[in-house]
């Protein structure tokens, strides 16, 4: 895919790039820039058995894993702090019903496992978790493991460092790479060949963006080619490991997006209280998921008062004094 | 003397535990309020340096997430967790860094529990993850950690070593072949817990005024040294006025 336009609607990017079965990696941090219109869209298209990547994730994969979309989690950490007290609400219910494979990193060592697919090396090395059950307890069976041919057969492995001088011990952590078949993303800004540039923290996003096979990006507004090489320095993904761009105003609502508008409390407080029971998360997702036909009618849906209440101010990048209770 | 809760304690005893010039690695909820705190009092010097990549975030507003976007304002730099996590595992700046953070359940020697109650596989109770407080304890020069002074919370051993704190005792961190550093001090909402410099193992070395130390002790599943306690210093106007007013005016966290 090189300098052709790439700017798609959003049935149409998910239609084309994911696949049941498929290994996802989904950007954003917690209660921050999560894919939401392109998972609500997944969960429209009622894809299956996919095997998800995140490293510390709140939103986007909690609701793949109470739709049903999701067969296996490979994470560090999953919630969205105060608005899910002790962890993601549908996360923590499919791993205490047993209803998926699930496999435990810390954040240092998913950000390497993306960053070594996207360097196109097999493992990274790393210092943290000796010791720790990280290492000892392995979450995918040997089973699991030898069925699934895009997984390694082992979760980690620990070697002597071979460049000590005097032979001596020192012990590192190798953490298998990832390359997943898709990775979502939503960015503040992109233009028409797919050069993307992401505004505040850039978290993991970029190395999970270049590990995929296919990429897809939502973005807040499309710039012009020339307007977004003005300022070169501030983009981060080259236009040509982009597949789609799809054009989503509030495309990371209810989490924020910097520079644009902040986590929306009283939506991520009513998806608390609605997905904690099987009953009211159905309704949840049948009226703002299931029961509308486009992310503008999911924005209808939370009502234009609400948005404009988290607008952000462009000096802070948030919206100040925003009621968070 | 003033009113005050055992949380605004909690947060102002780690404020005065950080020092001018440290570099402050922040987990999610109660240590932003403390970093927060100790920039405001003790250490205006401090640096508070996000995961995910916010180096040095000048916080008007209290963060509810380490992804939070008001940890992106007035940084010094807005990187991502590849850079964030390299400098905290880089050895001339490990050393500097302060790691303060929460967890469901910790052993005598400071080994935290943030995954899950029960069996691993099919637990009782699954919690969020080892996030990347598991990464900084194992780098960082100290640690200081959050814990309700619960009896199921205080074990003999964990469900899960999510983070690593002196593993089995005095020597531990080095054969699993963790850099040096490791667990400095536990605050509860009843006192402070050290660590011996010899064994390792938990001690209390404070409590909160009006507490005993017998009172501790029966709010924990283990045994610990009681014989060092002494009373902490209770919180001023001014410390009280700061976490009320300009830190946590909604009640978010504190």
């Amino acid at each position: 895919m090189n300098a052709e336009n790439k700017v798609m609607d959003l049935s149409e990017a998910i239609r084309r790039f994911v696949h049941d079965g498929d290994h996802i990696s989904i950007g954003g941090f917690t209660i921050t820039r999560n894919p939401m219109a392109l998972t609500y869209e997944i969960i429209r298209q009622g894809k299956k058995h996919l095997h998800i990547y995140v490293h510390s994730h709140g939103q986007a994969f909690d609701l793949l894993i109470g739709a049903g979309c999701a067969d296996a989690i490979e994470l560090s950490y999953g919630g969205t702090a105060r608005f899910s007290p002790g962890g993601g609400i549908r996360f923590k219910k499919a791993i205490e019903g047993g209803k998926i494979h699930f496999e435990d990193y810390t954040n240092f060592q998913m950000t390497l496992r993306f960053l070594g697919g996207a360097m196109g090396l097999p493992f990274m090395p790393i210092r943290s978790l000796l010791g720790t059950d990280v290492v000892k307890k392995w979450g995918f069976d040997a089973e699991f493991r030898e069925s699934n041919p895009k997984i390694p057969e082992k979760k980690m492995f620990a070697v002597n460092n071979p460049f000590t001088r005097d032979g001596r011990d020192e012990k590192i952590v190798l953490v298998p790479a990832i390359n997943p078949d898709v990775t979502l993303i939503h960015a503040q800004q992109a233009d028409s060949q797919g050069t993307v540039r992401i505004k505040g923290l850039t978290y993991t996003d970029v190395e999970q963006a270049k590990a995929a096979k296919y990429l897809i990006v939502s973005c807040e507004e499309l710039l012009e080619t020339g307007a977004i090489r003005e300022n070169p320095d501030q983009n981060q993904i080259p236009f040509f490991m982009v597949d789609a761009i799809v054009i989503v105003p509030y495309g990371a609502h209810p989490t924020a997006c910097y520079g644009y508008y902040d986590y929306d409390p009283f939506h991520l407080n009513l998806y608390r209280e609605m997905a904690f029971d099987d009953g009211t998360f159905r309704r949840y997702l049948d009226e703002y998921v299931l029961g509308v036909k486009s992310h503008d009618g999911y924005l209808e849906k939370v009502g234009k008062d609400r948005l404009s209440q988290i607008k952000a101010d462009p000096k802070v990048g948030y919206r100040p004094r925003l009621d968070r209770r | 003397m003033p009113q005050y809760s055992f949380r605004e304690m909690m947060v102002l005893v780690a404020a005065r535990e950080i020092r001018d010039g440290d570099i402050v690695f922040c987990g999610t909820g109660i240590s932003m309020a403390a970093a927060m705190a100790a920039k405001h009092i003790s250490a205006p010097h401090s640096i508070i340096f996000f995961e995910t990549g916010g180096i040095d975030s000048q916080l008007l507003e209290l963060p509810l997430s380490v992804g939070d976007p008001r940890v992106m304002f007035g940084t010094s730099i807005n990187a991502g967790l590849a850079e964030a996590f390299g400098i905290l595992q880089n050895p001339f700046t490990a050393p500097r860094v302060v790691g303060i953070f929460g967890a469901a359940q910790i052993d005598r020697y400071g080994n935290l529990n943030t995954t899950c109650i029960g069996n691993y596989w099919r637990p009782k109770v699954r919690f969020p993850g080892c996030g990347g407080a598991c990464d900084a304890a194992s780098y960082a020069g100290r640690t200081i950690i959050f814990m309700k002074q619960e009896k199921r919370k205080f074990v003999e051993g964990v469900d899960y070593v999510s983070t690593p704190g002196w593993i089995p005792g005095p020597g531990g961190r080095e054969e699993a072949g963790l850099p040096e550093g490791g667990p400095t001090m536990v605050i509860t909402d009843m006192g402070v817990m050290r660590f011996d410099d010899e064994s390792k193992q938990m001690y209390l070395s404070h409590t909160y005024p009006g507490i005993r130390p017998q009172q501790v002790q029966e709010e924990m599943d283990i045994e610990i040294d009681l014989s060092r306690a002494v009373e902490e210093k209770p919180p001023t106007v001014e410390e009280l006025f700061l976490l009320r007013e300009r830190i946590d005016p909604q009640g978010l966290i504190i």
